[in-house]
């Protein structure tokens, strides 16, 4: 009687699930979806799901319309590039914290979290004529720099988490075999740490890859990543949801998949120390 | 060496120094159907001048104007040509951040570009844009409906008549709506049109003080007819309806008559897009009885070149060209007469083979050259614009009204009410802003 209850629970808490995945998978099928239809069956009320004339002439004109790969690598090189500069300088600023914490060190914690409560429109005219006077403007460099300074409080607050977990023991034993501080971070420590600063890596790769606001921003056409390429394609003068939801499916799929294969490690990591 | 060899050699080494030495301008455009097929186009104008390369940067529009706005204001140089509306060219031009479009090459014919438009483009009686479309507004109207209604739709249409068709053609269990107008907040979506619409009845935005005039009863008539002719015979959600959203409507056979910008036209009448592409007339911006004023609305997307340019020539050889009448020609020929950039030149409209193509050529023609661009109200003002006010404020100022308007359709407040409020903001607005001047 009671496994019965126990099994029905679990039904419903799947059937449940389900339909909650369903619901936020949604938007993105039906714009996969619309990529496939033709403008007039984009807008058609009542609209059809799955029986309409599946055409890829949205992709067709999509792609010869826009340098897709341009946007792509330049995607690639800023998420990656701002994710691994990110690490670099977050993986010692999290060890100092959580080893060799000071009196501040959760003052600056919060610190660190709270520029990420200022909304970046209220620093972008600084930050433009930085930009325009270092020469930064449109270069894939500058947009590097800017999201990984906009992800590195993210970085460090979960690198931290994480490095809080391993045993100070461990690096102790480490100082004592005569490892200096460099050996002690990246032979002992980061080896240790390595499903931490991988999920804290996916992360961090797909924040950036999203990032629209700097990136419509401070590039133009030379650096300018697959947000750019998306936002070429609305317009509220003309009806072209289908091409619009062809390039996005043509930006998202890149990370969507990324983001499939990884799912475990990326659950993993987020959900890692929530519970003890 | 053979001597072929050596000759393909030598060219090869000059076409490389020439795509080395090529110039290469950004030009900033907006998504629209037009800009697209100009930037398809646009090999035309790189093979007659091979010392030049195009970069793109395509945007929606409201991203765009923040984006060039941005960097014309900090000087910032990320682009050679800026595609601009009217709103922005005289203030941008007083600020003396455009170039001047002087020293055209003869054969531009600037004196061939309609006065309305190049009246919004100049400042002291020069040209500091040139026109790559223009627009005003028009009734459209589904012939077949009215027809079944039993009702005749003028040219020039009174708003008594737009509201008696509306009631007539209004078909709710058939999800066929009278009338459908932009709801969506915004200075150039619902406040587009509803300053048109005021413009119409007379009203006006200030007074000769810059003191708002939303307590007028030339405004309380024009919100209170607009919002019953909503009400009563719009679609439902209308005030998240803008300009795509009645395209879509209309384009679907739900509108009984839709009055909006003129490029729209194109739209409903293409049988690849609309399902009422054969059932469409077209009229004037109706007016209210004894008022001589059609909206005055004007809109022209235009070609700037800013002042931070580093390659002011080649900017403005890409400007000629893309602007000029041998342009047009160009796309006719491509892909037809049909598809030419509107309501810019007095040519394309004296064109008849333009005029067999485009049925809806003759009124977008009257619609513009209704318009006064210097005098948009009949009453005394101390402002020009159109179915904008030309001040830098308005952007705001146009924006909170517009929440305030389209929270009345939505039902959230009264008409009393939303005027109360938009009287209250602007005045705000404008002592902060120094008005008056």
């Amino acid at each position: 009687m009671a496994r019965s209850a126990s099994s029905r629970r679990k039904l419903g808490m799947t059937l449940f699930a389900w339909a909650i995945g369903i619901l936020i998978f949604f938007p993105v099928l039906w714009t996969v979806l619309t990529s496939f239809k033709t403008e007039a069956e984009a807008i058609a009320s009542p609209p059809s799901f799955l029986l309409f004339d599946w055409t890829l002439e949205n992709y067709v004109e999509v792609q010869e319309r826009s340098n897709y790969f341009r946007h792509f690598w330049n995607s690639v090189v800023i998420s990656l590039g701002s994710t691994v500069l990110g690490l670099v300088i977050a993986i010692p600023a999290a060890w100092s914290m959580a080893f060799v914490p000071a009196k501040r060190t959760k003052d600056v914690l919060m610190w660190m979290l709270s520029t990420k409560m200022l909304p970046p429109v209220g620093v972008l005219i600084p930050i433009y004529l930085i930009f325009r006077n270092l020469g930064l403007l449109d270069t894939v460099g500058g947009l590097v720099i800017v999201l990984m300074l906009i992800n590195l409080p993210i970085i460090i607050w979960m690198l931290f988490t994480y490095f809080r977990e391993i045993p100070g023991e461990i690096l102790e034993a480490a100082r004592m075999d005569g490892a200096g501080l460099k050996a002690e971070i990246i032979h002992v420590l980061t080896p240790m740490a390595v499903p931490g600063i991988a999920s804290t890596m996916l992360l961090n790769i797909i924040l950036a890859w999203n990032e629209a606001f700097w990136t419509l921003n401070l590039t133009a056409a030379k650096a300018a990543p697959l947000t750019a390429f998306i936002a070429s394609y609305s317009s509220p003068e003309g009806l072209f949801y289908a091409k619009l939801s062809a390039a996005s499916t043509m930006a998202i799929a890149p990370i969507l998949i990324l983001g499939w294969f990884s799912q475990k490690q990326l659950v993993r990591g987020l959900t890692f120390g929530a519970v003890k | 060496m053979s001597y072929p060899a050596w000759l393909v050699g030598a060219a090869s080494v000059l076409a490389l120094t020439t795509a080395a030495n090529a110039e290469t301008i950004t030009i900033a455009t907006v998504n629209n159907g037009d800009m697209i097929r100009m930037q398809k186009l646009a090999d035309a104008f790189t093979k007659d001048h091979p010392d030049i390369e195009l970069e793109w940067v395509t945007l929606e529009e409201n991203t765009l104007r923040q984006r060039v706005t941005q960097d014309i204001a900090t000087n910032g140089g990320q682009f050679d040509v800026m595609t601009i509306g009217n709103y922005e060219v005289p203030l941008w031009a007083k600020q003396d951040w455009l170039l001047p479009l002087e020293g055209m090459p003869e054969r531009y014919d600037a004196d061939d570009i309609l006065p309305a438009i190049a009246g919004g483009l100049s400042v002291d009686d020069t040209l500091y844009a040139a026109p790559f479309y223009g627009e005003s507004a028009m009734l459209m109207y589904r012939t077949d409906l009215a027809e079944k209604a039993g009702v005749t739709i003028p040219d020039q249409p009174t708003w008594a008549d737009i509201k008696a068709a509306a009631e007539a053609m209004t078909d709710k269990d058939n999800e066929i709506y009278g009338i459908c107008l932009r709801g969506k907040a915004g200075w150039g979506e619902n406040m587009a049109f509803i300053t048109a619409m005021s413009n119409s009845y007379g009203a006006r935005w200030f007074d000769m003080d810059w003191k708002p005039q939303f307590e007028s009863e030339e405004w309380k008539a024009t919100l209170t007819d607009y919002l019953d002719m909503m009400n009563n015979y719009g679609p439902p959600g209308a005030s998240s309806n803008g300009f795509n959203e009645n395209l879509a409507l209309f384009q679907q056979g739900k509108c009984g008559m839709w009055i909006d910008a003129t490029v729209a036209a194109s739209f409903v009448t293409d049988p690849d897009d609309s399902t009422v592409a054969d059932k469409v007339g077209f009229a004037q911006f109706p007016n209210k009885e004894g008022v001589d004023n059609h909206g005055n609305w004007l809109w022209s997307w235009n070609l700037a070149i800013p002042k931070s340019t580093n390659s002011p020539d080649a900017a403005k050889a890409f400007v000629a060209w893309a602007t000029s009448k041998g342009y047009t020609d160009l796309v006719a020929e491509q892909e037809g007469w049909a598809a030419a950039p509107p309501g810019t030149r007095t040519s394309l409209y004296e064109n008849p083979e333009y005029q067999k193509a485009a049925p809806f050529a003759e009124m977008t023609l009257n619609s513009i050259n209704a318009v006064d661009t210097k005098k948009p109200s009949v009453q005394e003002i101390p402002y020009t614009g159109a179915q904008f006010v030309a001040i830098p404020e308005f952007q705001g100022i146009g924006t909170a009204v517009g929440q305030m308007f389209s929270a009345a359709l939505a039902g959230q407040m009264s008409a009393d009410q939303a005027l109360q409020n938009a009287q209250n903001v602007t005045n705000r607005e404008m002592m902060k802003a120094g008005y008056p001047k």
